[in-house]
């Protein structure tokens, strides 16, 4: 066929190379393909990663990111010049930091947040804002805030409009007097959730004279930030500003990594660089293997040609070259898709991004080291697989070349037993001898379907392990369906008060204290929780999925906390309360616990009192709550001073629901059409090959009388068997990927449990199966328009 | 020995019953079937009315047959002649079911296979039709029984394949694999295969063409064999002219036309052949 005319001054060499590029145009597209998925691969997780860890380092650097955060109760404001001597401090700053509960008009239920004050009438040194329209807060207007844009953004406020919030047991009335971004919310998320949700979750700034006044502390703060000078001992200065501010009632600092915000977006980096550091390899190597296999056929069906090339005085070099040339080609087109197809997604991801992750600029900068670094990768994987097959091509002698082989010789092949069994027809033999005779190639056939059926377990066990943290943490551990936080700890009347409200058909109170667990040198800082023993509603669960009971006495900690401890079941660990009275205990642990999602330390509430040496005192209460009648207590809740915080389970869940189906589900058919594209690669391209090597007999048993589908069965017999046995070989291969990818993908936010439900499965092996089918029918195809006659008439 | 070409003057001799003539046929259609004792069209295996076969069109159009009308009578061996291009093999590959006319009519035992549809067609080939070709075409990952089984599964009344390959005189080698076999034992691997089934009519496309002239001699022999002993109707292309003395009819090509076509008053075993 020809379809363009190629330019005179071509070498007739170079013309015949890209006549069979064209002539095997599917073969090497399919190969490009997979190139190409390699390639985007690595790219869109190299340019995210960079664009990701660049953005954030611009935007913290500018905007003077703190390094620690130091909460207390109450310390006069003259201590900052004490925090700012810490050696290795190089700015810090006070401020007044409360919760807050949201009135949003057209909204029943509250919405939760925080109030930061802003220093009057000066910029912080540190955590600074982005003022994106409107001017800050007048010093001393309690009627005036900046909002953070995500919240103005879900409930429409604009400059002028007015927010009703409860703070600190007072109703305020505020007027929005600008719209800002912080890199304190870059991931804007509410204490304990795991997805924003921008409706319910708000942030506000206010003059920190007025805001002082709001919540009782006039001339005090409440949370000392801290930048760090370069090279500073994080740990060093940790100690110091614990020790400077314990007697103000600090719990103790943390530094970024357990910054809500700053912990997820490092949880993102890490997920990145696992996503470019497992996959593109996979790919590249296929792509190894597909050139490996086709041009060792190129060279096989133009023997004669090498021959007559090197007959006309070609030197090996030339040969070699031509052959290199062609799968330069196809690393090139290969290069050039996954170049394009890797810039487009990881701006498509991008733009995604930009709707979880606030920067107030989030571009997709394609990562110029990872092209470069993909492509010598690409080049060595395809050089290196196309490297055997044209050697070969340069040491056949020019005479032996020109004279057609020989047959083929079945009669040494392992299994000619077996092969020989009476029973089986010549067809079946044909097909079982094709893969007893080339046992490495059907085996790389074989596995090259299976990897691309493992990736696709690999990438939809995602889906089962979030389902079943979601159902795990909704439906078994976490069960109320909202939890109330109150201001300050109050009496277990208030929690019976709770019971009351309109809507709530039962519940639990519990008690929360931030304390450091300590076992030998190692210290854990993280909120205890104390629930009833018999806990229903907030409880945690084993390996088994059971609920794990609470004893009197006793102690229990997630698997995660546990192990930073390094304690175990019946072992003793010390419980040092960090507010109050600072009492310390040593408690035997209980049991060790599964939590999928964030961290926990439960203890039984009436021992959390007795800790602290109080009486029945609590910190709020997990609610079950009469769906009909939901509206009715959240105008309740919404009214109560007492409230500080409201957790809506189900509104968690949905978004949590919407998170996975939504970008999950777009991630997920992003590699299922990257595991087809393996599959394709592999299947079609053996098949292919497979068609132009048997072509002769294929002819041979047309005119024999064999009907076409008969022909197709030996054909696509062979693939049809070495798919069957890819089957479970990638089902052994996924359940593999996914539990490495499981243990790679958990952080200290979560642990990807490994669950992978039977239908992926099932879903894996249907694509698999299709993607055989396809490309059996395309080359069956040509299968029905072979040239008979002009087969059986040739040499070879 | 003097070689006995078509040429001269008309020659009659006798085949089973019918007396034939042979002589000197006019070009381009002129005085069509002219033959003065045609056989009775029952026992015809083969009758083609003014077939020809074009491939392609317009200026680059190739005109393979240009009209060739033929009586190929029941159990003849027919041996075809010709240089390259005349048509010899696109008429043979007509008469098999592996192409079809591009105008005219051709009959297999008085039913019209001009306008069979493919699954026909392969339906005929698979009942009817034995095919051997220059380059063997046989199986390489199946022994010589194997190849033969593989037609004689498909068939309706085989002879078993072992059977078979001893009338080739392969009784021996039943159990090897073409790669262990010569050129000439491969031919007659593959002749068995095309004979397994009985078939009215074997077509063999120089099937000597690449094999020395003793291992020619041997499927030559194979092939006379089964043409005496199982009455198969057998049309044999070759470029060697002094086969054409084993025929009983022996059809000269040129051109897209039948040039010549004469019968054999004698007819030599392959042995007697010059090579």
């Amino acid at each position: 066929m020809r379809l363009f005319s190629l330019p005179r001054w071509l070498a007739p060499l170079d013309r015949k190379l890209l006549r069979d590029l064209f002539a095997m145009r599917g073969q090497a597209l399919a190969i490009a393909f997979v190139i190409a998925g390699g390639v985007s691969v690595h790219l869109v997780a190299a340019g995210l990663l960079s664009s990701l860890e660049e953005t954030r380092r611009a935007y913290y650097e500018r905007y003077r990111f703190a390094d620690l955060w130091a909460p207390l109760v109450r310390a006069p404001n003259g201590l900052i010049d004490e925090i700012r001597r810490i050696e290795g401090v190089q700015a810090a700053e006070t401020r007044v930091r409360v919760q807050a509960l949201f009135d949003m008009p057209g909204m029943e239920e509250p919405a939760t947040g925080e109030v930061f004050s802003l220093p009057d009438g000066a910029e912080p040194s540190v955590n600074q804002i982005v003022l994106l329209r409107g001017r800050l807060p007048q010093s001393g207007r309690r009627d005036e805030a900046v909002v953070l844009e995500s919240f103005a953004n879900a409930h429409g406020l604009d400059i002028g409009d007015t927010v009703d919030a409860t703070i600190y047991g007072g109703r305020e009335r505020i007027t929005i007097v600008g719209i800002a971004l912080s890199p304190e919310h870059v991931y804007a998320i509410a204490p304990g959730q795991l997805v924003p949700d921008d409706r319910l979750f708000g942030v506000l700034w206010m003059s920190r004279s007025a805001l002082a006044e709001a919540v009782n502390q006039d001339g005090a703060f409440n949370e000392a930030v801290v930048r760090l000078g370069y090279g500073a001992n994080e740990a060093a200065v940790r100690n110091a500003l614990d020790a400077l501010l314990e007697p103000y009632g600090a719990p103790g600092a943390y530094g970024r990594d357990e910054h809500i915000s700053d912990a997820f977006i490092s949880s993102e980096i890490d997920q990145l660089r696992t996503m470019g550091s497992v996959l593109p390899p996979i790919f590249l190597a296929v792509a190894a293997f597909l050139v490996n296999v086709v041009i060792s056929r190129l060279v096989a069906t133009e023997r004669t040609e090498i021959g007559l090339m090197k007959a006309f005085g070609y030197t090996d070099a030339a040969v070699v070259a031509h052959y290199l040339k062609a799968v330069g080609i196809i690393g090139v087109v290969g290069l050039a898709i996954g170049a394009t197809l890797g810039i487009r997604l990881g701006q498509l991801l991008a733009s995604v991004y930009t709707e979880y992750y606030r920067f107030p600029l989030f571009v997709f900068q394609p990562n110029a080291r990872g092209l470069v670094v993909v492509t010598a990768i690409t080049a060595v994987a395809v050089g290196g697989g196309a490297a055997f097959a044209v050697r070969r091509a340069a040491t056949i002698a020019p005479a032996e070349a020109m004279r057609p082989p020989p047959p083929p010789d079945y009669s040494k092949a392992l299994g000619a037993r077996v092969t020989s069994l009476p029973f089986l027809d010549q067809q079946t033999r044909m097909i079982l001898r094709q893969i007893v005779r080339f046992p490495l190639r059907a085996a790389f056939t074989s596995i090259g379907v299976a990897v691309s059926g493992a990736l696709l377990i690999g990438t939809l066990f995602a889906l089962d392990a979030i389902e079943e943290m979601i159902d795990v943490y909704f439906n078994v551990a976490n069960r109320y369906d909202v939890q109330v936080s109150f201001v300050e700890p109050r009496s277990r009347s208030a929690y019976f008060e709770l019971l009351s409200a309109p809507g709530v058909l039962g519940g639990e109170p519990y008690r929360a204290v931030p304390v450091k667990l300590r076992h030998r040198h190692l210290e854990e800082q993280m909120r205890l929780m104390g629930v009833p023993v018999d806990s229903r509603l907030a409880r945690m669960i084993d390996v088994e999925g059971r609920p794990v009971e609470l004893r009197p006495g006793g102690i229990v900690l997630s698997q995660d906390i546990a192990e930073k401890l390094a304690v175990t079941t019946g072992e003793t660990l010390t419980v040092a309360v960090t507010e109050g009275r600072r009492p310390v205990l040593d408690v035997p642990v209980a049991a060790v616990a599964m939590t999928y999602i964030g961290s926990g330390a439960y203890m039984p509430i009436d021992d959390v009192n007795a800790l602290l040496r109080e009486g029945p005192v609590v910190s709020g209460a997990n609610l079950l709550v009469d769906s009909a009648r939901t509206n009715a207590l959240y105008a309740e809740l919404k009214a109560q001073p007492a409230v500080a915080g409201v957790v809506l389970q189900r509104a968690a869940q949905r978004n949590f629901t919407d998170l996975m189906d939504q970008n999950l589900g777009m991630a997920i058919w992003v590699y299922t059409i990257f595991a087809g594209l393996i599959a394709i690669g592999v299947v079609y391209n053996s098949v292919r090959i497979s068609f132009s090597e048997r072509q002769r007999e294929l002819a041979s048993l047309r005119v024999l009388g064999f009907s076409r589908r008969e022909v197709s069965y030996i054909l696509l017999g062979e693939i049809a068997f070495l798919t069957l046995l890819a089957l479970p070989i990638g089902g052994l291969l996924g359940t593999g990927l996914a539990w490495s990818l499981s243990r790679a993908m958990s952080s200290e936010l979560f642990r990807v449990p490994f669950v992978i439900d039977p239908p992926t499965y099932g879903y894996a092996a249907l694509v698999v199966i299709v993607v055989t089918a396809v490309s059996g029918l395309l080359v069956r195809r040509q299968l029905d328009r072979m040239e008979l006659v002009a087969v059986l008439k040739s040499a070879d | 020995m003097p070689r006995r070409r078509g040429a001269g003057a008309p020659r009659v001799c006798y085949i089973g019953a019918h007396a034939i003539e042979a002589r000197r046929r006019p070009r381009a259609g002129a005085a069509r079937g002219s033959l003065r004792a045609d056989p009775p069209d029952e026992n015809l295996c083969f009758k083609t009315e003014g077939l020809t076969k074009v491939y392609g069109s317009g200026p680059s159009a190739v005109h393979a047959l240009r009209g060739v009308d033929l009586a190929i009578p029941e159990r003849e061996l027919v041996v075809l002649l010709g240089a390259s291009g005349s048509g010899k093999s696109t008429l043979l590959n007509i008469l098999g079911g592996l192409d079809r006319p591009t105008s005219g009519r051709l009959l297999f035992r008085g039913q019209d296979l001009t306008n069979a549809s493919q699954r026909e067609l392969t339906l005929y080939r698979r009942r009817h039709v034995g095919f051997v070709f220059q380059f063997y075409n046989l199986m390489p990952s199946l022994t010589a029984r194997e190849n033969v089984a593989l037609v004689t599964e498909i068939a309706d009344d085989p002879i078993p394949p072992e059977e078979a390959l001893a009338l080739v005189g392969l009784e021996h080698r039943l159990d090897h694999f073409p790669s262990q076999l010569s050129g000439g034992e491969q031919q007659r691997v593959a002749i068995a295969r095309a004979i397994a089934k009985r078939p009215s009519v074997l077509l063999c496309d120089e099937p000597t063409g690449a094999l020395d002239s003793a291992t020619g001699v041997r499927v030559l022999e194979a092939l006379q064999n089964v043409n005496e002993t199982m009455h198969a109707t057998t049309l044999l292309i070759t470029h060697n002219a002094s086969v054409a003395d084993i025929a009983h009819r022996v059809i000269t090509f040129s051109d897209g036309h039948v040039r010549e076509e004469r019968l054999n008053a004698v007819r030599k075993r392959p042995s007697e052949l010059s090579w």
